[in-house]
């Protein structure tokens, strides 16, 4: 069984952003990027499903610019087989990474697709979903355990209220959630070797998306700032301040 | 213009989130039409029609909706929802789970977790982990939005009298299928509704020593959360996470033990009215936010504090 994974560049996730002055967007210049941390995790996932034996192949995807080889190289280098570029200089909407990635689905027929539920810049948390609708196919969002079987996969989801199991017809859609793994560091010779693992490109265009968004960002503005308060010497200090100040015990 | 705000609920119940999604639809300006889905959900329904301002209550009962499965409840909101300009479901994991099919159904872009409404097409969302808010304008000829439940105050859920009409469309995409669940079990608050939240993190050191926490919780009657940190480790399970990728909370008051505050947990509380921190690290990121810092060994803090609430 193949596996198909996607993997976004963003902003590294120990960086605090910043809205850029005149308020258009938050400034990206200079900042150091990586692979969105849900998708290192659906990279590990895929890796392991061949360690395994139950996939066969591990294709990763990104989207995005030139730039984001580098985060399919470190795919690659990470134990992903073969790695595809759609390259796009444009911002791609969820529902257009979508339709790229039904693209893709249609054209290289994987068993499992898995997907980060969320990418640390938009926290959107939709395009696994969107793909899976697209596509046709059952999905197993916001995982921590997956487990094929036979034609089927059973995917434990983390929820709000605990933890639910669905059982999937095979292809499936699942999109990672923080505990489904703990992902691995590349060696370097594997990041040697990652170098030689082919890397093909294409474009929206040639899957036949036209890359468009009907969602317009205004403005990008600074949450509210909160000032840090003041310091107490006591917990009797603190539980008198709640009481008489704060007034919320 | 009408807005079909979809029902969070477990087939016996409303769950409160649903009331702050009828007042964000209140806000868009439109007629609001409830749908429940579920299985013997007449009882959700019934509730659904004494929110106030809902104008009509629709109600899908049927099997293939019992677990709310994505691939059922998006093929019944992408049928349903053409009628309506706007499509709106609480941002739980049960919201982001089918809302997004049933926007690509339609051709649609989602805009998930919105926090302010600007005008019937502009919304307002927090990116990168809540430290920028983007303002955004959508034209498409459905809006398809989930809402941030703490942003948006309750509708009162009495007061109401909607007509409930029955919908006989039983979507069974026959691919998936409910294998079971662990629910959480636990009398305390739920913790995006509490007014009061005491979250554990690292420092905690093991899942026992959450009993500290609990004895607190259990006498001002606060809800417990954790840092994924906590999570992580095992002291506590994952449907506790407060962050950008667990629970969004805004209590009256958030007291934050053993956590250090990195910027995905801010995400999740930093919008409390009053914010404790207690930590030994005097440097720790967290008393940037707080109102009230106790630099302190929690070990001998919390103990002290349950004593004096
Ligand atoms: C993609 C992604 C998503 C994430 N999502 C979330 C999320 O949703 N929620 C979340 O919380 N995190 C999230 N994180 C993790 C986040 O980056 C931090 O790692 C995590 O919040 C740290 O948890 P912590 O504060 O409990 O642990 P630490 O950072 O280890 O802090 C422990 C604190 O406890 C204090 N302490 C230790 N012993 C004592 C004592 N005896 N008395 C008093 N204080 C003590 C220490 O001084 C320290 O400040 C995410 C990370 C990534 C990459
Ligand atoms: N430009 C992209 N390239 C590759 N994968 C993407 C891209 N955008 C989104 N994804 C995938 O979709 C997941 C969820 O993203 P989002 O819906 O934007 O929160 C990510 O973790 C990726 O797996």
């Amino acid at each position: 069984m193949k596996v198909l994974v996607a993997v976004k560049r963003v902003i590294d996730y120990n960086v605090k952003v910043r809205v850029k002055p005149d308020n258009t967007d938050v400034d990206l210049a200079n900042v150091k990027m990586a692979m969105n941390p849900f998708c290192e995790i659906a990279i590990e996932e895929a890796v392991r499903l061949k360690e395994k034996g139950v996939a066969t192949e591990v294709v990763v995807v990104s989207i995005g610019d030139k730039k984001s080889e580098e985060q399919i190289r470190t795919a690659l280098a990470l134990g992903a087989d073969r790695g595809i570029l759609v390259e796009t200089d444009e911002s791609i909407s969820s529902l257009t990474a979508a339709k790229i990635l039904k693209g893709l689905v249609d054209k290289e027929e994987p068993g499992i697709v898995l997907l980060g539920k969320q990418s640390i810049d938009s926290d959107n948390n939709q395009t696994g979903q969107m793909l899976a609708s697209l596509a046709g196919l059952p999905q197993g969002t916001f995982a921590s355990e997956v487990v094929v079987d036979g034609d089927k996969v059973n995917v434990t989801r983390e929820i709000d209220g605990g933890l639910q199991t669905v059982a999937l017809n095979l292809p499936a859609v699942v999109t990672t959630d923080l505990r489904l793994n703990e992902p691995r560091y590349a060696k370097l010779p594997d990041i040697m070797k990652a170098k030689r693992k082919p890397l093909d490109k294409t474009t929206p265009a040639d899957l036949g998306v036209e890359v468009a968004s009907k969602v317009a960002t205004l403005k990008v503005e600074p949450p509210a700032e909160r000032s840090a308060g003041i310091k107490v010497a006591s917990v009797d200090e603190l539980v008198a301040k709640l009481k008489n100040e704060a007034k919320v015990l | 213009m009408s807005t079909l705000v979809i029902a969070e609920h477990n087939n016996s119940a409303l769950a409160p989130v649903t009331l702050s999604v009828v007042t964000a639809a209140k806000a868009i300006g439109n007629e609001v039409t409830v749908l429940v889905a579920g299985a013997g959900c007449g009882a959700v329904a019934e509730q659904a029609a004494k929110v106030e301002g809902v104008a009509k209550v629709l109600v899908a009962d049927n099997a293939a909706y019992e677990n709310q499965l994505a691939e059922n409840m998006g093929l019944l909101i992408a049928d349903l929802g053409k009628g309506y300009t706007h499509i709106l479901a609480a941002a739980t994991t049960n919201g982001k789970n089918f809302l997004p099919r049933a926007a690509a159904s339609l051709d649609v872009e989602q805009i998930s977790d919105i926090v302010r409404v600007d005008s019937a097409d502009t919304f307002a969302r927090p990116i990168y982990a809540g430290n920028a808010v983007a303002t955004v304008q959508s034209s498409d000829a459905i809006k398809v939005i989930t809402v941030r439940g703490t942003s948006f105050d309750a509708a009162a859920s009495e007061g109401g009298s909607a007509a409930v009409e029955a919908v006989d469309a039983a979507h069974d995409a026959g691919i998936s299928s409910f294998a079971g669940e662990e629910l959480a079990k636990s009398d305390r608050p739920e913790l995006t509704a509490a007014d009061i939240v005491i979250s554990g993190g690292r420092g905690m050191q093991n899942g026992d020593n959450f009993e500290l926490l609990y004895k607190v919780a259990d006498k001002i009657g606060a809800a417990v959360g954790a840092s994924r940190a906590a999570v992580d480790a095992g002291f506590v399970p994952n449907d506790m996470q407060v962050g950008q990728t667990g629970k969004i909370v805004a209590p009256q008051l958030y007291v934050a033990v053993g956590i250090s505050g990195a910027i995905q947990h801010l995400a999740g509380m930093k919008e409390s009215k009053v914010i404790v921190a207690i930590n030994k690290d005097e440097e720790a990121p967290i008393f940037s936010v707080a109102d009230y810092g106790l630099v302190a060994d929690l070990f001998e803090a919390v103990p002290e504090l349950e004593k004096l609430v």
